[in-house]
């Protein structure tokens, strides 16, 4: 209570004041009523004042005082130099903000433990091995035979879960009718039974899986929703429980809903429904690697010892069962086995999930860290400075305070106050800037049919990251100008003669670390700028024009007459120009290869990848025909195919393929070239060119019989420039025109270009948003020191100039050294570059580091800014009056 | 004019024990009454009076108020609380012992 009184007093300071004087007063007053003679007891009452500041310092909170007086005599500071302080403020708001949102998104993704009991114990094991095109490749996924070996082997020390990731599939709830809209997607995963018991999570509703789930396929027929999807989908409704979900051709009772928080193992995607692993065929497929294995440590056993004896014993019984496994390696060369086999197991900490999207934005992230953390130190520097220049002009009054008894700790509490008040300022804008941005940023890496959906909280977390990097804000900027004001001699200061070069050295040296940053964030984002490019411009060997894509699906399937009939008819819908059938998109998600032998020889260690298509797919993709035909109706797969360039150059070099044939393995149908197209990027745009071959959709059997297709997509070039507006009636024509086939997604070729960018567009859009704050950040600095450089040194100018210094000696005097500086700091910036770039080289698509133009570009931006910096400081240089300034000295 | 503080360290407690039994006094009439109730030998300077009212307000052992007089100029009247009472107990058993230690040693002294 006595330090709230003397707190609450320091904030009226004024107003205790009176009051002690009243008090005081009424004192005398007393006295004089009771008979004292009034001057007597004026006299003996002393200094009034002298009692009232007494009684005053008892009753505030001194330090409290002093540091308010501070407060508002910064905020009067700042609110002198108006400009100058918004400057301040919005870059080190753009500084902190981008750093919080930043964090918030790293955290999120890459650093916040899952919200499951012991996150710190739980483990994923993957496999590194090296793939077919060469490539050492990192293999996350397992069958499931070989898991329950594994977690027989390892059930001493720790438990093994299985996990698959979370698929977007098509389900239908039991309602009764049932009809095309009741089809949704939601996002299922298979677990094993001890996931939930193991993660120590309780249901919100019912019952979760346990182990006795894990029976054989078709036992255990339950699923539990997560309470997101319970949430969103059923608004919590209790009866849930009982009711029956289709997923494939399998029904499932829903037996409990879990815990609040809990979305599934995989950042950045929310499972919505949990299903046993055993339900799933592929459980039983020896070859089959579909889903992740956790390990997670019993309570007791030390990670730094047991560990790697785990891993060893794991390996090995790993390697025993593929080796024995006859069913993985069906027709496969034995040397491709051999370097299949010769795989590390490997165990890494899991306490933060597995996900595809922790992996590919791992280091789009971690430049993006660096660069947000680059700008908030060049914003730092550039307040800074302003400050020193600030105090610089106020060595008088700091002089003149010491002369008459000011601390030290005083002066250096002075300047901080105004700093953190700054900082203050800065981070109320900052947080607001973060709180938008982070979900922007998010958003814009996701693609729309399947959106990341990502927990950012502001909690405690990113209140901490807050605060501690306002801390470190308020002491960049304020340390160093309150150390050199308070370093201020006295004695040297008022009498004019203090070295007038001390101050500017300093602002020199940060002159130099913001060029160098500034020149790191350039250099980065030119070569991010460039891969962007780069990658978009690259000819796919197709168009996207006005392309849409109707993803199909055929329950238990459908012959390829039906497929080839609906093909037909969609041709006739007005506003269709042409339409084609594929297996699926290119550029979609799904790649296959298949072997290729010639001759029947043993198939060649090269993969060949390969599409089913209809006649007309080619020239509805706008793919030209090099040599030969293109397919005919009467065509069918095997029998016909159409090859790219590069298969042709990688099977048949320097040969003629037309007419050639090649099997899809060793004792497999032959298959006759009519047909050569140019390459086109088939999968992935940042992937060298494949070889690949295109199958007529019309698939044969042994026999000669036609066979069924589940799935395909519908390639249809319309007439309107966006063909998304004919998607709706087309999907109706379709369920309309053959009960057996449903449209399941609907895209367009042109979003799927745009997916495979989206990373390289969103490193490029902020990289090049970054530099040019920091190009603008760093003109404002340069512009600050050099003119405060050139009122500082006035006087030397104006005798130059009387001693008959000509204008070019003066330019030189002004700018020789500052931009000694900036290319010193250029130098230091792209040396940091090299280092940087070497962490980011996986994100570059065909540029590199060393290109001499992705130097030169930073290099002439930095030049210029300096130039035109530069300018108005050297214009007033030149306009001194020699006469007034020795008058006025 | 050289004052010498008579109650040094003792003002403390002459100020406590006078609001114990007198509640509500101003700062002249804890002045006037501690000159009249020790036969005018005892005597507080208004400059370390008020200063040792705010402090032991400060530690809460006293609490003030304002009152308007008849005169209509307004008064701070101060009087002790829970605290402060504790706190006369405390500052009297030590004056107590104190002063009869002194008187001990000044009667040893005197009869040797």
């Amino acid at each position: 209570m006595s330090l709230w009184s003397r707190i609450s007093y320091s904030l009226r300071s004024e107003r205790l004041n009176r009051e002690i004087e009243e008090e005081l007063q009424s004192h005398i007053a007393e006295a004089i009523a009771s008979g004292r003679d009034p001057e007597e007891a004026r006299r003996t009452f002393g200094s009034i004042l002298r009692q009232r500041e007494a009684g005053h310092s008892i009753r505030v909170a001194g330090w409290l005082e002093s540091l308010l007086a501070d407060v508002r005599f910064g905020w009067r500071q700042l609110c002198r130099n108006k400009v100058t302080t918004a400057a301040a403020v919005l870059s080190l708001a753009l500084g902190i903000g981008s750093c919080v949102a930043a964090f918030r998104l790293i955290d999120a993704l890459l650093w916040r433990p899952l919200p499951i009991a012991n996150a710190s114990k739980l483990y994923v094991l993957t496999r590194k091995l090296t793939g077919l095109e060469g490539k050492p490749i990192e293999d996350g996924y397992w069958s499931t035979p070989d898991f329950n070996l594994m977690r027989n082997a390892a059930k001493d020390q720790a438990d093994l879960i299985a996990i698959s990731d979370a698929d977007r599939t098509d389900i239908t709830w039991a309602t009764g009718g049932s009809s095309d809209d009741d089809i949704e997607k939601v996002h299922v995963a298979s677990v094993s039974g001890n996931m939930f018991p193991l993660f120590g999570l309780e249901p919100s509703l019912g019952r979760l899986l346990s182990p006795a789930d894990d029976r054989a396929l078709g036992m255990s027929p339950y699923a539990v929703l997560s309470w997101d999807y319970w949430n969103h989908r059923f608004g919590r409704d209790p009866h849930i429980l009982g009711r029956s979900v289709h997923i494939d051709d399998q029904t499932f009772e829903i037996i409990g809903v879990g815990p609040r928080d809990f979305t599934g193992t995989e950042k950045g995607t929310v499972t919505d429904i949990f299903l046993p692993l055993g339900m799933n065929r592929i459980a039983t497929q020896e070859g089959a690697t579909w889903h992740h294995i956790f390990l997670m440590l019993k309570p007791g056993v030390n990670p730094g010892t047991a560990l790697e004896p785990l891993r060893q014993h794991l390996s090995a019984v790993s390697h025993t069962f593929e080796s024995q496994c006859s069913a993985c390696f069906r027709g496969v060369p034995q040397a491709t086995i051999d370097r299949l086999l010769d795989k590390k197991l490997v165990v890494t900490p899991a306490g933060a999930g597995v996900s595809d999207l922790q992996k590919e934005y791992r280091r789009l992230l971690g430049v993006l860290g660096l660069l947000v953390v680059l700008v908030l130190l060049i914003a730092c520097v550039n307040v800074a400075n302003m400050m020193t220049a600030q105090a610089a002009a106020r060595a008088h009054e700091m002089a003149l305070r010491i002369s008459i008894g000011a601390g030290r700790r005083r002066l250096v509490q002075l300047i901080l106050c105004q700093s953190a008040l700054l900082a203050l300022f800065a981070s109320v804008l900052g947080a607001l800037f973060a709180a938008w941005s982070a979900p922007f940023v998010l958003n814009l890496v996701s693609p729309p049919d399947n959106p990341a959906r990502l927990d950012l909280p502001a909690d405690w977390r990113v209140l901490l990251f807050g605060f501690a990097l306002i801390l470190l804000v308020v002491l960049l900027l304020g340390l160093l100008p309150a150390l050199r004001a308070s370093a201020v001699r006295p004695v040297a200061a008022l009498k004019g003669g203090k070295d007038p070069h001390s101050s500017r050295r300093l602002m020199r040296g940060a002159i130099a670390l913001q060029v160098a940053f500034c020149c790191l964030v350039l250099f980065l984002s030119s070569l991010f700028v460039a891969s962007f490019q780069r990658l978009q411009n690259r000819p796919l060997g197709f168009s996207t024009d006005r392309l849409l894509l109707l993803q199909t699906v055929a329950g238990k399937g459908q012959l390829p007459v039906v497929w080839n009939q609906t093909t037909e008819a969609l041709r006739a819908v007005p506003g269709v120009s042409s339409v084609g059938l594929a297996g699926w998109p290119l550029l979609g998600r799904i790649q296959i290869n298949s072997e290729i032998s010639i001759n029947n020889a043993p198939p060649s260690p090269t993969p060949a990848f390969f599409l089913n298509v209809s006649p007309s797919w080619r020239s509805t993709m706008k793919i030209p025909l090099i040599a030969g035909r293109d397919f005919s109706p009467q065509d069918t797969s095997p029998g016909a195919a159409i090859v790219n360039e590069t298969f042709a150059k990688t099977f048949f070099p320097g040969q003629d393929p037309i007419g050639r044939t090649f099997e899809r393995g060793a004792g497999q149908p032959p298959n006759k070239i009519i047909g050569v197209t140019p390459d086109i990027s088939y999968h992935d745009l940042r992937e060298p060119t494949r070889a690949v071959f295109y199958v007529p959709f019309n698939q044969i059997n042994d026999k000669g019989m036609p066979t069924a297709a589940g799935f395909a997509t519908f390639v249809i070039h319309t007439e309107s420039q966006n063909p998304l507006t004919l998607a709706e009636t087309l999907r109706q024509f379709i369920a309309q025109r053959h009960s057996g086939l449903r449209v399941s997604n609907v895209t367009t070729e042109l979003d799927l270009f745009r997916d495979q960018t989206v990373r390289e567009r969103l490193l490029a859009t902020l990289a090049a948003f970054f530099a040019a704050v920091a190009l603008l950040l760093a003109g404002i600095g340069l512009y600050a020191v050099l003119n405060y450089s050139v009122l500082q040194r006035r006087r030397e100018i104006g005798i130059r100039m009387a001693i008959g210094s000509t204008r070019a000696g003066i330019v030189r005097l002004v700018t020789f050294d500052v931009f000694l500086t900036i290319a010193f700091g250029g130098v230091a910036g792209v040396a940091l570059g090299f280092g940087a770039a070497r962490y980011a080289a996986t994100l570059f698509y065909q540029v590199k580091a060393t290109d001499a133009d992705m130097i030169a570009l930073p290099a002439c931006a930095i030049l210029l800014t300096a130039l035109v910096a530069s300018l108005p400081a050297v214009l007033r240089a030149l306009r001194t009056d020699p006469t007034e300034i020795l008058r006025a000295e | 004019m050289a004052k010498t503080d008579s109650l040094q360290g003792s003002l403390d407690l002459l100020v406590l024990k006078l609001l114990s039994r007198r509640p509500r006094l101003h700062g002249y009439a804890i002045m006037a009454a501690i000159a009249t109730t020790s036969g005018e030998v005892l005597r507080a300077e208004e400059g370390s009076l008020y200063p040792a009212l705010y402090r032991m307000e400060e530690a809460g052992w006293i609490r003030a108020e304002w009152v308007k007089k008849d005169t209509g100029r307004r008064a701070r009247v101060y009087e002790l609380t829970a605290a402060g009472k504790k706190q006369l107990d405390a500052e009297e058993s030590r004056w107590q012992s104190v002063s009869g230690a002194i008187n001990r040693v000044l009667q040893v002294l005197s009869e040797a």
